[in-house]
């Protein structure tokens, strides 16, 4: 053998998986970008800063959208631009408050389209309760962009008295996910691969989680003491990265976790595992075993939370592995995708 | 009756049936696609300990010669060319890198989903040479002929493939002829049979005495296969059996293998590990010369090389398990791969890092002691 190895030629160039959110990303941000910027907000490298302000705290995210094709089953890009970025916030605890916009155009773009984008931001951010205070407008030569891409940031105030972080996690603490899990990655990739399918069921999930998280806030107190949306990378991503950071075992039940049929179907016919694609409005919660049923019921009588399941226990067997339990009663583990198949998902 | 129940039945029944044996039986799944459902539904983890399941050389990207790989990756670097190719084949690496590296370099590779799309692609742009890497088994073999024949009929000269399609048989046989690897009996591989039929396997029978079940890729369907191939086994007979016949005849589809032979002629073809073996790969027509990259762009294949201290090799011979390789998971991940059981979702290498990596110092034992 000669030649460099591949790993290094890795290191030559970006590559499309370097965006794909798994590890190529991950060693992309850690080994490139975040040490020029080190400082304690950063280092965390969560979704959201935690900035002291006035006495009390906020969180700021930034985040930006180039899914394709602009428009799919169950959103748009806008949709997706508010809920991704209020949604950051609110698994961190903050009550989102105010968002930017900036919108970079594709000369070409059919106006009709940007319009319906627009109002999509618009009532979405209503239903989130968020307002867009500031943005940015620039348009690119044909064939420089791909019709339009968002870019947002958005701010809220930390929820008083809410303390959440994976050091609270604990042996016996249950894993609970507020509905059907992988539509959103499918839902674009359906869209994509096989624009033909007539009418498919499967639409995207996107959708802003803050009531939804605030009624499981309130119903589970303290007791709720982790939560992620299982965006690029799924569930799976978020389970194996619990099991990882916690160095407890994570043993997750296959059967109970809640999947719609047609998304089965779907991930089967484009060879992906559900369980590592893509959601955008469903957030994955950890809370103590006594507060299992209540945050339950109050995630269940919402109407993004109707589908939550418990399907996840921590177990003190200090191996840092998140194992399945699979249907027929084997056994396999969970680990975060290295990111590969699916550009531009969100 | 719940899966979980079911899959108790059989795998009781199994553990029953080997028993007391004094070598486990060693049975080998052909097909990339069982492979990994084998690992990801845990049909390993219920494995009775007198059954080792081994993997075949059944993933298209990984028994292709690393050779091909450098041609394909060459032609792509030309820049007049544009390459074509299913998702699995973009980040094996030859010796200038993989096809993922050079599209990061300037080289047009688009991934598509279907030789159709291919075709559609050609239509639109007329002016520019567009090569589909032509790889995998009887199961995409008829999907790249009809492609040709569709564009020969179109006359869509900038369409080309640069062939690389194996055949399933040949290489069962040349492990079998192996005398340092041991198989009782064989997992027929799913997707492959639809197209060749179930009787195809009738010689591995008839001449290697060794059974064979044709089976689906559920789970339980694995496993029920596991426990026929037992069954016969520990009964002393030989057969064939189908256990899949909702999506297998003993015929296979004969539409199928008609737009193969249509297109193709059985010709050598080089195996990664294996080597050069006649009448193992599928060459193509003098008739449809036009469309064949290798003539078309005066392409000849270099020498094979497997990278530095890869064991792909023996792992899609059933020789070794990934775990075995020193570069497993720690040089060589699904990220930074550096063979191509490590690269492909179908190969073994990737189902084990995903699946059954924490396992790895148990399974590499029981491998060592049945691989003689």
């Amino acid at each position: 053998m000669s030649g460099p190895s591949p790993a290094n030629l890795l290191r030559k160039r970006v590559v499309l998986a370097h965006g794909g959110g798994g590890q190529l990303t991950d060693d992309l941000v850690s080994e490139l970008v975040a040490p020029r910027f080190a400082n304690p907000y950063l280092d965390t490298l969560d979704d959201a800063a935690r900035i002291p302000m006035h006495g009390g705290e906020m969180l700021f995210t930034t985040d930006s959208y180039v899914v394709h094709p602009l428009q799919f089953p169950g959103g748009d890009i806008g949709r997706l631009a508010i809920s991704g970025t209020v949604n950051d916030l609110a698994v961190c605890g903050a009550i989102p408050q105010f968002v930017s916009l900036g919108l970079i155009i594709e000369e070409g773009l059919e106006l009709r389209v940007l319009e319906q984008i627009l109002e999509s931001i618009a009532s979405t951010a209503r239903e989130a309760g968020v307002r867009v205070v500031t943005g940015d407008t620039k348009v690119v030569g044909k064939g420089q962009g791909d019709g339009l891409y968002i870019n947002t940031a958005g701010v809220g105030a930390m929820r008083p008295g809410v303390q959440l972080g994976m050091a609270r996690v604990r042996p016996g603490d249950v894993l609970i996910v507020s509905g059907p899990i992988a539509e959103h990655g499918l839902a674009i990739m359906l869209t994509r691969e096989q624009p033909n399918v007539v009418r498919s069921e499967l639409a995207s999930d996107v959708a802003p989680l803050g009531g939804l998280i605030e009624a499981a806030l309130r119903a589970g107190g303290e007791s709720v003491v982790f939560m992620r949306d299982p965006t690029r990378g799924g569930f799976a991503g978020v389970a194996s990265d619990l099991a990882s950071r916690t160095g407890l075992r994570l043993t997750i039940d296959e059967e109970a976790i809640p999947i719609r049929p047609a998304t089965r179907y779907a991930a089967e016919i484009l060879g992906l595992d559900p369980l590592s694609v893509a959601n955008e409005g469903k957030v994955m919660l950890v809370v103590r075993p006594g507060a299992m049923e209540v945050v339950l019921r109050a995630l269940r009588e919402h109407p993004l939370g109707k589908d939550a399941a418990a399907m996840g226990r921590f177990e003190r067997f200090d191996d840092g592995l998140c194992e399945i339990v699979t249907r027929v009663g084997g056994r396999r583990i969970i680990q975060k995708p290295y990111g590969e198949e699916l550009p531009r998902i969100c | 009756m719940k899966s979980r129940e079911v899959m108790q039945m059989y795998t009781r029944e199994l553990s029953e049936l080997v028993a007391g044996r004094a070598q486990p039986l060693s049975l080998m799944e052909v097909c990339g696609t069982h492979t990994v459902n084998a690992c990801r539904s845990g049909v390993h983890s219920l494995m009775p300990a007198g059954v080792r399941l081994i993997s075949g050389p059944g993933c298209p990207v990984c028994v292709t010669a690393q050779r091909y790989i450098d041609a394909l990756v060459a032609l792509g670097r030309r820049g007049d060319v544009t390459i074509l190719t299913y998702g699995d084949m973009i980040r094996v690496a030859g010796a200038g890198g993989s096809l993922e590296i050079a599209r990061g370099e300037g080289a047009d590779v688009r991934v598509v989903t279907s030789t159709l799309e291919g075709l559609e692609i050609a239509r639109r742009e007329p002016e520019r040479e567009m090569v589909f890497a032509a790889v995998g088994f009887e199961t995409t073999a008829p999907a790249t002929a009809a492609a040709v024949l569709q564009a020969a009929s179109e006359g869509l000269r900038n369409f080309s493939i640069l062939p690389a399609h194996k055949l399933v048989l040949p290489a069962m046989r040349a492990l079998l002829d192996d005398p340092g690897v041991k198989i009782d009996g064989f997992v027929c591989p799913g997707h492959v049979s639809v197209i060749i039929g179930a009787e195809a396997y009738r010689p591995i029978v008839g001449e290697y005495h060794r059974p064979c079940v044709v089976t689906g890729f559920e789970a339980l369907q694995m496993m029920e296969g596991v426990l026929h191939l037992a069954r016969q086994i520990v009964r002393g007979e030989t057969r064939l059996e189908n256990l899949y016949p909702e999506a297998v005849s003993a015929g296979g589809n004969p539409h199928a293998m008609k737009l193969i032979d249509r297109v193709f002629v059985a010709g050598t073809s080089a195996w990664r590990a294996l080597g050069e073996m006649p009448e193992s790969g599928l060459d193509v027509r003098e008739e449809f010369a036009a469309f064949d990259a290798f003539r078309k762009f005066n392409i000849s294949l270099g020498d094979d090389h497997e990278p530095r201290g890869c064991i792909c090799g023996k792992v899609i011979t059933g020789r070794a398990v990934p775990v075995e390789c020193r570069l497993f998971g720690t040089v060589c991940t699904p990220v930074y791969a550096v063979g191509p059981c490590m690269v492909s979702s179908e190969g073994t290498c990737q189902a084990w890092f995903k699946y059954r990596r924490h396992e790895a110092g148990l399974a590499v034992r029981a491998t060592r002691e049945a691989v003689r």
